[in-house]
């Protein structure tokens, strides 16, 4: 080391003192952005206080057991009382999973469709009237389902359970199609539809300019150029809009009461009548219960709200662990 | 390094050219190409534009341009932006369609076929005219060695060897040796000329007749810009190469023939064509030699 030793400085601390104007504003957002946490935050506290002392009574049998009995004396004290919710735990993931099943392949068609098939009058006419049947009233859909589509979906059951009655979950002993999960599913897959194509086409439509074109030059046709640049672009997004779509076919209550039989029973498959969700349980149970079965209905709702987190979570890991995401 | 230097070097004189200049650089452009005279380039027009005008909307880009490419040349198509030349290429592979409201008339013809024929395959028309972007566009959900066969996949074509092919690919884009070792990985490590020379590789891949190439070396670094112009003069052996660019230096050093493109205010038409020597040296018109002396543009 010939050249001559230079003594380094110690570096600076480097601070950035915002101005005011910068301060008040950023106050502001983070009051916004805080302020869902916050109220998550209650609504979890409330459910948690007003469940726990059913929940310390049931401990884990609240999620393992599917009984749900309650008997009162002639003045209103509770001698006995069961609760469980692995009936209607199971109810909620069936439905929310035929829902989700159904609803994603023709989601991310009409998003293929409308952002690289259909004319332009054509797309704006689907879009507005796709973005208001996401703002539809459930129960709407609950009493079309219950009227209109029970019976054709029964006719489709029927069909399911004669060719693929053999595999487990398509098996239907008693032989009894009405109102089963597979119907709630059908009319959550409706509901969902629209959430789930929006948030697609949305991501669809970002798909870089660039790269669609050098699919084209290459010869691709347009299927072609679908495969190999929006689906892998769009993929992440499609099932970040897939658990929307999830959670809020897990969280749909009044729908599900019109067109699903609520029994306390655990029920693997689809296609028989027989099942449940915890919403709507909760809005069966919650007009005529005792005091003390409204804290149980308060423990069911915490225990949607924790599975709902769980799945979204579980959601967003696998989303990052398959990577690739081609963006 | 040396290379370098010397694309600095002209880089430099481009901004204060002078026709006294040109000779000289045109003299290295002779020199670089001493097997390619007039009787032994590849005989036959491969490809001939005839009357093409351009529309977006109502808005007239392009008009009645005529020209005919030589099979197994170069030519560099220059002129001020917004003249048309992009236009033009686009409409040799009938890119130009994918913009909403873009008409066209004329004839591309490619071995005496209209490309714009109803009842032509669109999807097999661009499998013959290939084209490179300004922009590297590599398929970031693919492999280094996917993408340069995703031709393959995304046409459906058939092919034996595909080991074979990759490497061939690679090799006459010259990228080969850099990426050899790390066929499996992902293209976005690569840099900008790199990424750049996979997508020539990408386009080889489909045996093209004619590859346009839409300012390839603008976002790239005079390095990267070297070795992209030493990769289009080895091609241009096999195949008809149409290449925009801004850098006029660029055009002397790969090109052929030379087309100039101008607008003026309306729908951008061509100047003049020649053999890219008397383009720089004594170009016909005023305009021209104007624009390549760089008087304005």
């Amino acid at each position: 080391m010939s050249t001559p030793t230079v003594s380094i400085p110690a570096p600076r601390e480097i601070t950035t003192e915002p101005r005011r104007s910068d301060k008040v504003f950023r106050r502001i957002v983070t009051a916004g952005g805080l302020s869902s946490l916050v109220i998550l935050g209650l609504i979890a506290f409330f459910l948690a206080y007003s469940g726990y002392e059913v929940l310390k009574s049931e401990g884990l049998k609240f999620i393992t057991s599917a009984d749900w009995s309650i008997s009162t004396d002639d003045a209103g004290n509770v001698i006995d009382s069961h609760f469980g919710l692995a009936a209607m735990l199971v109810g909620t993931m069936l439905c929310s999973l035929v829902a989700v099943v159904i609803a994603v392949p023709v989601s991310v068609f009409s998003a293929l469709f409308l952002n690289f098939y259909a004319p332009n009058w054509m797309k704006k006419i689907l879009i507005s009237i796709i973005d208001m049947m996401a703002a539809f009233p459930s129960i709407l859909f609950g009493i079309w389902g219950f009227l209109v589509l029970m019976p054709s979906v029964e006719y489709w059951a029927k069909l399911i359970n004669r060719y693929l009655g053999w595999i487990p979950v398509f098996e239907v002993n008693p032989y009894f199609f009405t109102r089963s999960p597979f119907v709630a599913g059908v009319v959550l897959a409706i509901m969902i539809i629209p959430i789930i194509t929006s948030v697609s086409r949305e991501v669809f439509a970002q798909a870089p300019l660039d790269r669609i074109q050098a699919a084209f030059a290459l010869g691709a046709t347009r299927w072609a150029m679908i495969k190999a640049v929006v689906i892998p672009y769009g993929r992440s997004g499609v099932i970040g809009g897939a658990m929307l779509g999830l959670g809020r076919a897990m969280g749909e209550t009044v729908a599900v009461y019109t067109v699903l039989n609520v029994v306390f029973q655990i029920n693997w498959h689809i296609l028989l009548g027989a099942g449940g969700n915890v919403a709507s349980l909760i809005i069966l149970k919650f007009g005529d219960a005792s005091p003390y079965e409204i804290k149980a209905l308060m423990a069911a709702g915490l225990v949607l709200f924790l599975l709902t987190l769980i799945v979204n979570a579980a959601a967003n890991f696998i989303v990052k662990r398959t990577g690739k995401s081609g963006k | 390094m040396n290379l370098n230097a010397n694309e600095n070097a002209n880089q430099e004189s481009g901004k204060t050219m002078t026709t006294s200049v040109q000779p000289s650089s045109l003299s290295s452009v002779a020199s670089a190409n001493p097997q390619r005279t007039e009787s032994q380039r590849a005989q036959g027009t491969g490809l001939e534009t005839r009357g093409i005008h351009a529309w977006f909307g109502k808005n007239h880009v392009l008009s009645d341009i005529n020209l005919d490419f030589t099979a197994g040349s170069v030519t560099a198509l220059i002129g001020p932006s917004g003249c048309g030349k992009s236009t033009f290429i686009r409409t040799i592979n009938r890119m130009h369609e994918f913009i909403p409201g873009a008409a066209m008339a004329g004839e591309v013809l490619l071995d005496g076929k209209d490309v714009y024929a109803p009842g032509v395959d669109v999807t097999k028309i661009r499998l013959q005219i290939g084209m490179v972007f300004q922009k590297p566009n590599p398929f970031p959900s693919m492999t280094i060695g996917e993408n340069v066969l995703s031709g393959l996949k995304l046409a459906q074509l058939k092919v034996d060897n595909k080991d074979d092919l990759l490497e061939e690919c690679l090799i006459r884009a010259g990228l080969w040796t850099e990426v050899k070792d790390r066929l499996d990985t992902h293209g976005g490590a690569l840099s900008g000329g790199q990424q750049q020379r996979l997508c020539i590789a990408r386009a080889l891949a489909v045996r093209p007749q004619v590859l346009l190439m839409d300012e390839p070396c603008s976002a790239l670094d005079p390095g990267s810009t070297l070795r992209i112009e030493d990769t289009i003069r080895e091609l241009s052996d096999t195949m008809t190469i149409v290449i925009v660019t801004h850098n006029m230096q660029q055009a002397a050093r790969v090109s052929d023939y030379t087309a100039f493109f101008l607008s003026e205010g309306g729908p951008g038409h061509m100047i003049e064509v020649a053999r890219t020597s008397e383009i720089f040296s004594q170009p016909k018109d005023q305009r021209t030699e104007n624009y390549v002396t760089g008087r304005f543009g």
